[in-house]
């Protein structure tokens, strides 16, 4: 299989011959294209040529462009009548691209589009929030038109099918909390301040922080996802030409339901993180049950209870508000969920570590 | 047998126990323009399935290329696959791809062709289904009209000797479905790919078909086959001259 050419007086002469199957000799395409030069007509011979595919369709479409550019005329009454028909098709425009891609932009035009992009963020960000209040307003008012059935559902997604997990990592972090800390006690003889370690650790603040970022993994991206695919799917754009509000419907329920949740899961943290701290206390520090217990009790305080709730309930506005405002601003696509799903997670976790500073600045300022 | 392409014996679709269609037996010759027709929920879309090797019939034997398919090892199954090449309802483009990207997939995959020839190859692909210039655009750029030719011109990458179309006329105006019914019957005409389609709009089974099978909801089978004009002359039975003739008694 080859592509021979000659150059007579009057034209040049292309013979595709034999198989012209899956060619690929870009060096004898290049080698054809140079000897074109002050060439005015291209005839074609295909009485050598036994069978084709679009390897050799793609070659004549690029010498009809190049020829195209360069006024060279071609008669196309040499290629076989099928051959010919697919060049006409392929050369056959229905209509240009109205917008040109990739056109240079200057710095100052990127900063700018930049600016503007972050502006409309903010202001999306800020309505986003408004929508919500607004929806809060309704629900104490008793207006809101949502189903108590979305909140059912809600309730049983982030609530008891959580508790597993909640569980199981609080009381690993109780563990490692309890094992980290006794290896520096240890060293003043002090094993038995791991209880007060572990206790205040995790109702303070560990217990609220764990249970935070497993929700915004759980619940938080699921939010995102699910109200992002019936983005891509126009179901919210149903929801709206129906008459509802979106913030009613979809983000109510997810919202009071996480909130309502979160300060329980907290709980369940708090017990599950001294429960496991009291394994490494009991089995490798040879501290009674009973004391542990009772040192427990005795660091336990209130005021750390209740700031540990406190930050439950914060994390669970964050986490829903941030799953819900980027599954309501999710694009049309396959992609867009994924993408609104990863930017739910990682920003409710960085907003809750910052939460969390500002709520810790404040609780010392309050001397709480 | 040598000039068959597709042939369907006895085949039966379920879902569970729920029986979609059964004994159905069509042949499929080499450059038909084949129709699969039929009422919405008669499983046209679920017979095309098991024509695309995405869904085992429970009975029967499917023969692709003068292979049964379903007899096949996994390896096999995709070198048949290789070629036939599927436009989708929607189109189905990879949205985190540009058209030209979408295009040039099957072809870095499953072929040896240098970057510059694979380029040129999408070049040609897309001016083929007329998106000249469209490369760089990503789907959700295009129309829906346009991402049914993206599809077509990724379903067209290999060169494959069967095209199957899902509802290709589906959510598209009239003038940009008379076009896509043109472009099949030239890509049928100048590359002898044999092409199946299934819709029900009648414009394009009469504009396009030359063949056809009926599935008839009410005998869970076909119960017509032929070229779709002739079945309208002759229609053998009531459901098949109430389908062809839009509606009438």
């Amino acid at each position: 299989m080859s592509l021979e050419f000659e150059k007579t007086d009057n034209y040049f002469l292309i013979l595709p011959v034999g198989d012209v199957l899956l060619y690929d000799d870009q060096k004898r395409i290049t080698a054809l294209f140079s000897s074109l030069k002050k060439v005015e007509k291209i005839k074609f011979d295909t009485k050598g040529l036994k069978s084709w595919d679009s390897s050799l369709v793609a070659f004549l479409f690029k010498l009809a462009m190049f020829c195209q550019k360069n006024n060279i005329m071609i008669d196309w009454s040499g290629l076989p009548k099928n051959l010919k028909q697919l060049v006409e098709l392929a050369l056959k425009v229905d209509r240009k691209p109205v917008i040109v891609k990739d056109k240079e932009i200057s710095f100052f035009e990127k900063a700018g589009e930049w600016g503007i992009e972050k502006y409309i963020t903010i202001k999306r960000v800020f309505s986003f929030v408004g929508d919500i209040w607004g929806a809060v307003k309704r629900f104490v008012a008793g207006t809101a038109v949502s189903r108590k059935i979305d909140f059912d559902f809600a309730l049983e997604d982030c609530g008891y099918k959580a508790v597993g997990i909640v569980s199981l990592v609080s009381f690993m972090v109780g563990l490692i909390l309890a094992f980290v800390g006794s290896i520096q006690l240890k060293m003043f003889g002090a094993e038995i301040y791991i209880a007060s370690l572990v206790t205040i650790g995790m109702i303070r603040i560990m217990g609220a922080i764990m249970v935070g970022i497993i929700m915004a993994g759980r619940t938080g991206a699921s939010y995102a996802a699910t109200i992002g695919t019936m983005q891509v799917n126009e179901e919210v754009d149903a929801l709206k030409t129906l008459g509802f509000n979106v913030a009613d419907f979809l983000i109510l329920p997810r919202l009071l339901s996480l909130i309502l949740v979160m300060p329980f899961l907290t709980m369940l943290a708090d017990i599950m993180g001294i429960i496991g701290g009291g394994v490494v206390a009991i089995f490798m520090l040879d501290i009674a049950p009973q004391q542990y217990v009772n040192f427990s009790v005795n660091a336990f305080g209130l005021n750390n209870f209740l700031v540990g709730l406190f930050h439950g309930f914060v994390y669970g506005v964050i986490i829903s508000t941030s799953g819900c405002y980027y599954g309501v601003n999710c694009g049309r696509n396959a992609d867009s969920v994924g993408l609104a799903t990863t930017k739910a997670v990682v920003s409710s976790i960085v907003i809750m570590i910052v939460a969390t500073g500002i709520i810790t600045w404040i609780c010392q300022l309050m001397g709480i | 047998m040598n000039n068959i392409c597709i042939k369907g014996e006895k085949i039966e679709v379920a879902y569970g126990s729920n029986v979609l269609m059964r004994e159905v037996d069509f042949e499929i010759n080499k450059g038909d323009v084949f129709i699969i027709m039929g009422g919405s929920g008669c499983g046209k879309s679920s017979l095309m399935r098991v024509m695309t090797g995405l869904k085992e019939p429970s009975k029967g034997k499917v023969w692709i290329l003068a292979k049964d398919f379903y007899a096949q090892d996994d390896e096999n199954k995709k070198l048949i696959m290789r070629d036939c090449g599927i436009l989708y309802q929607s189109g189905a483009l990879f949205s985190s791809m540009t058209l030209a990207e979408n295009v040039a997939l099957p072809l870095q995959e499953y072929t040896d062709y240098s970057p510059d020839m694979i380029a040129d190859l999408v070049e040609l692909k897309l001016a083929l289904v007329g998106l000249r210039g469209y490369g760089d655009f990503y789907p959700s750029e295009i129309s829906g009209g346009m991402k049914k030719r993206a599809g077509l011109a990724r379903a067209l990458a290999l060169d494959p000797k069967i095209l199957y179309f899902d509802e290709p006329s589906a959510g598209l105006d009239p003038v940009s479905s008379k076009l896509l019914d043109d472009l099949i019957l030239e890509i049928n005409q100048s590359l002898g790919t044999t092409i199946v389609v299934i819709t029900h709009e009648l414009s394009s089974i009469f504009a396009i078909g030359n063949n056809s099978i009926f599935i008839d909801t009410d005998i869970k089978g076909v119960s017509a086959k032929g070229n779709p004009k002739d079945l309208l002359k002759n229609p053998p039975n009531q459901n098949v001259y109430r389908f062809l003739s839009g509606g009438k008694e």
